[in-house]
Order: structure tokens, then C-alpha cells, then sequence
């Protein structure tokens, strides 16, 4: 049998507000999902290529050795099998938002339908039309999402949030779980586990997004008041709608901006952001730490599922591969946060150095077709394998 | 009514990279792989096909695997459907050729030249 087959799309778990698709639309998602995985593993022939050509060309012709990332993208852009692998996986990504756009664009009056016939009457969904979404969201659309997070085709539109769902099980080859929601599980599993007696009584998701990563934090703690925030009503709409279909009714979702939310201080038990950090801003990122402290609870727990950091001893290869994403499938800010140590981060906000955590997380994967278990090479950028770093704050 | 053929392919915000020395080479390897996902859409649909078939009992896949052309005519008309096929994805290669064989003047010059006659 063929090793690391992604799963078909079909296995992704349905909910009331998962887009119809039509058997050349699902077919289309299954080309592209192996199209991705493909790559992932000719991708290793950069490296190789690196290796045996660009690097020692670059010593033959200067007589010195590769000293910059920068240095590095120069040399290897010149390189046949590097052009040929960034331009298919550019192609490859621009095919995966054309094929969920078609899919979600063609349907959108039925989809927010269905959203504004579950979400009606609700007190669990809080817009705010005075919500202004924050300049680093409107000056690029995240990993090539046309009208990212926020546009509105239509009024109450969803299908940005219906887009994210049914094609990041695409991106990420299924290794998310069957909804998607990987990240939040492995963080709910970690929490449970390391601290058996945490009950908190208040959580903020910041950042949620069509709330895939919050729903199993509601469900471990099934008492606790959820709110989930985020600055784009489509998200909203349809994250909540989602919920409700999906049984989950202890998580409100509220349009704002991390940066400034209107919570009182020291009025959260545990606040989680889950693949968020790098798609906010330079200044923003400090201002969003300083808010994190502000509403956590004396005691209260804090923690974000990023990507993995830089290291020392990362080769420069290693660095400029893992940056390719960020500058080639639009998610600049990444490129840029690997200059922050997350311990920085947190105590210029206040948080104690002694109380900083780091740990690796690897998402939980509810798929037993066999399929996810054969071992592979890291696909950067897109692996479910992550660096989760926090505090308790004292 | 939105017009959803044409926003499914809207450009995403920021320039686009281009990893080729030539953009027409980044231009046509896109369509290309546009057109190889069209096809594997194609294929799976037929192999819907196929297994339905099966399952209503009508033809089974290992008919249709093991199928070989049985008189002359169908191994000509096969034949035929390949040689044509292939001419038509490699017809710039074929016209190039031609071209080298037979150096030809410009449309411009052609048109000057017919101005004169």
C-alpha cells in the first residue's frame, strides 16, 4: 500500500454549516490535498539541492560561506528545482482558495441563511458594527484568502469562515482531525493532564476564528462561561452557528479586537489564542500580550499555540525553508515574530520570568483510517507541530 | 447576485512572486495545473462510473480492466483517438519544427509585401 495517502475529503466531519459540495467539487479538494502532500515530500529535493549546488557554487564564486538568510534566498531563487517546486506550490495554494471559493461563492445566500436561521434570537452572538478591523488584517489577505477574514460579499455574509473550514482539511492534508480542530484538543488534553484540578470559571479565546480550536475547551469545561472574540462578523456567524449545531451552547462569540477589549481586569481564569500571534503586527502583538495580562486573574493561566520558533542551532536552510510560507503563501508577520522571543513577549506585559512556559504540542487526530500514522517528513509551515508557550500569572 | 465564477479566482492582496527568469513560463505551468486537476476531477468521476456499475451489476471493473480491443476496426479507431490526441497537445512543438524547416517572413513583412501586390 502507497504510504502517507491523505485521507479523502468526504471524511471531514459535517455539520449544518459545511458548504454542499458536489462530487467534482470533493474531487477537486482530493487532487489538491495530494497535490500538497506531494510536495511536501519532493520539497526535500531543496535541500538536496542546496546542498550539492547553490551552496557550493556560492563558495566556489565568492570564497566564503553563506552568512545571511537574505544571501541565501538569492542564491538558491537562481536554482531550477527550487523555481520549479515554489512555483508549483504557489500554484497549488492559489488552486486550493480558487476551489473553495467556487465551492462557498456559488452557495453564499444559502449559507448565511442557515447561519441567521441558527444564530436568530441568539444572545450567544455579539456583533459590533463600530468594530474596526485592525490595519495588519486589511493590508494583506492571510495565506492568499481573498477578502480574508472579514469582506462581506453579501450582507451577513459566512463564506469566508465556510471557505476556511472545508479547505483547511485540504492545506493541512487531514492532519487537523476531522474537524479540524487538532490544536484545540492537544491543548485541552495538556491542560487537563497537567494541571488535574484547574477549574476555571472564565476563558477567553482571542482570535477564533470560525472557533474550530475553542469548542473542545467549552466541552472539557462544560461549566465554565467560553467567550470567544474575533474582528470579523463572517467568522462570527458562522463559528457560533457551528457551535450551536455542533451541540456546544457554553461559548459566546463577540466582534473585537484583542487589542482593546471592554472586559474588566483580572476577570479571566485561562485565555488561549491558538495560531493567531503570527497573523497579527509588530506593535499590535505587545498591545494584545498587555491586554492578555491585564484581564487574567491573579493565578490565571495563559497560553498560545504558535509555530515553531528559531533556534540557535537552526541551520540557515533550515530558517529560510521555514520563511518560505510566511513571504510566498502570504502570512508576513510570521516571517517577522521569529525576531521575538516569546519570554519577551510575555514579560514586557508583566508576566514574571520564572513563570514562562514552553512546551511542543502535536495535534490530536481523530482519523483511524491509517492513513495519518506513516512517519514523514516535516512539511514546515504546515505540520501540526507546534510550540506553545504562556504563564501562570503570579 | 454575486458573481461568483469570476471572485472564486480573485487575485489575493499583495504581489504576486514569480519563482521563473521568464513569467511565461509561472503562466502556462498555472494553466497546466489547472488543466492536471480538471483531469484528475475527470478520473475520479469515472471511476464513480465505474464502480457504480459494478454495484447495479452491469460491468465490473475487471471487464473494463481486462478489456482489450477485439476487431481491427476498434484497435484503428484506438489508435487513430491517441495519434490525434497527442498532435493536438504537441502541436506548437510540431508547428516549431516547421518553422525551422521552412524559415518563414513576419505577418509584418508579409504585409508589406502584399502591399505591393
Amino acid at each position: 500500500m502507497a504510504k502517507n495517502l491523505p485521507p479523502v475529503w468526504n471524511k471531514i466531519a459535517k455539520h449544518a454549516m459545511m458548504p454542499e459540495t458536489n462530487h467534482d467539487e470533493r474531487a477537486r479538494y482530493n487532487f489538491l490535498a495530494n497535490l500538497n502532500k506531494h510536495l511536501a515530500h519532493v520539497s526535500q529535493g531543496n535541500k538536496m539541492a542546496f546542498e550539492k549546488r547553490v551552496e557550493p557554487a556560492f563558495v566556489k564564486e565568492k570564497e566564503r560561506s553563506i552568512a545571511s538568510v537574505e544571501e541565501l534566498n538569492e542564491a538558491i531563487s537562481k536554482d531550477s528545482h527550487y523555481q520549479i517546486w515554489s512555483s508549483l506550490r504557489r500554484s497549488t495554494m492559489e488552486m486550493r482558495q480558487q476551489a473553495g471559493r467556487s465551492i462557498v461563492l456559488r452557495q453564499a445566500e444559502e449559507l448565511r441563511d442557515k447561519a441567521a436561521e441558527l444564530n436568530k434570537g441568539k444572545a450567544t452572538l455579539v456583533l459590533d458594527a463600530n468594530c474596526k478591523v485592525p490595519e495588519y488584517l486589511l493590508a494583506v489577505d492571510n495565506h492568499l484568502m481573498p477578502g480574508s477574514y472579514h469582506t462581506e460579499l453579501i450582507e451577513g455574509d459566512v463564506t469566508p469562515a465556510a471557505n476556511y473550514d472545508s479547505g483547511i482539511f485540504v492545506t493541512t492534508a487531514g492532519l487537523l482531525g476531522r474537524y479540524n480542530d487538532g490544536g484545540g484538543k492537544a491543548i485541552t488534553s495538556w491542560v487537563k493532564k497537567t494541571y488535574p484540578d484547574f477549574a476555571p470559571k472564565r476563558i477567553l479565546d482571542i482570535g477564533c476564528g470560525m472557533g474550530h480550536n475553542v469548542l473542545p475547551i467549552a466541552r472539557a469545561f462544560p461549566n465554565a462561561e467560553v467567550i470567544a472574540i474575533d474582528t470579523g462578523a463572517p467568522m462570527l456567524r458562522y463559528a457560533h452557528a457551528r457551535a450551536l449545531d455542533l451541540g456546544v451552547t457554553n461559548v459566546t462569540f463577540m466582534q473585537m479586537d484583542a487589542a482593546k477589549t471592554i472586559f474588566e481586569n483580572e476577570s479571566f481564569d485561562w485565555i488561549q489564542s491558538t495560531m493567531f500571534f503570527h497573523e497579527t503586527g509588530g506593535k499590535s502583538i505587545y498591545k494584545i500580550m498587555d491586554e492578555v495580562y491585564r484581564l487574567l486573574k491573579p493565578g490565571g493561566l495563559t497560553l498560545h499555540i504558535e509555530q515553531p520558533q528559531y533556534t540557535d542551532d537552526m541551520s540557515l536552510f533550515e530558517k529560510f525553508i521555514r520563511d518560505w510560507d510566511a513571504l510566498n503563501n502570504s502570512e508576513p508577520y510570521w516571517s517577522k515574530m521569529h525576531d521575538i522571543e516569546p519570554i519577551d513577549l510575555m514579560v514586557s506585559s508583566g508576566f514574571k520570568k520564572e513563570d514562562f512556559m514552553q512546551i511542543g504540542a502535536k495535534a490530536e487526530n481523530d482519523l483511524d483510517d491509517g492513513t495519518q500514522k506513516a512517519d514523514e517528513p516535516e512539511d514546515h509551515g504546515r505540520s501540526p507541530i507546534w510550540n506553545v508557550f504562556g504563564a501562570i500569572k503570579n | 447576485m454575486i458573481d461568483h465564477i469570476k471572485l472564486a479566482s480573485s487575485k489575493s492582496k499583495g504581489k504576486r512572486p514569480y519563482f521563473h527568469d521568464d513569467p511565461a513560463v509561472e503562466r502556462v505551468l498555472n494553466i497546466t495545473m489547472a488543466i492536471a486537476g480538471e483531469l484528475a476531477v475527470m478520473r475520479e468521476r469515472m471511476d464513480s462510473i465505474e464502480r457504480l456499475l459494478e454495484k447495479k451489476g452491469l460491468v465490473s471493473q475487471k471487464e473494463i480492466d481486462t478489456y482489450v480491443p477485439e476487431t481491427k476496426e476498434e484497435e484503428t479507431q484506438r489508435q487513430e483517438w491517441h495519434s490525434e490526441y497527442i498532435s493536438r497537445v504537441l502541436r506548437i512543438v510540431q508547428q516549431e519544427m516547421e518553422e525551422l524547416e521552412n524559415p518563414d517572413k513576419s505577418i509584418a513583412d508579409i504585409a508589406n509585401d502584399i502591399d505591393k501586390m
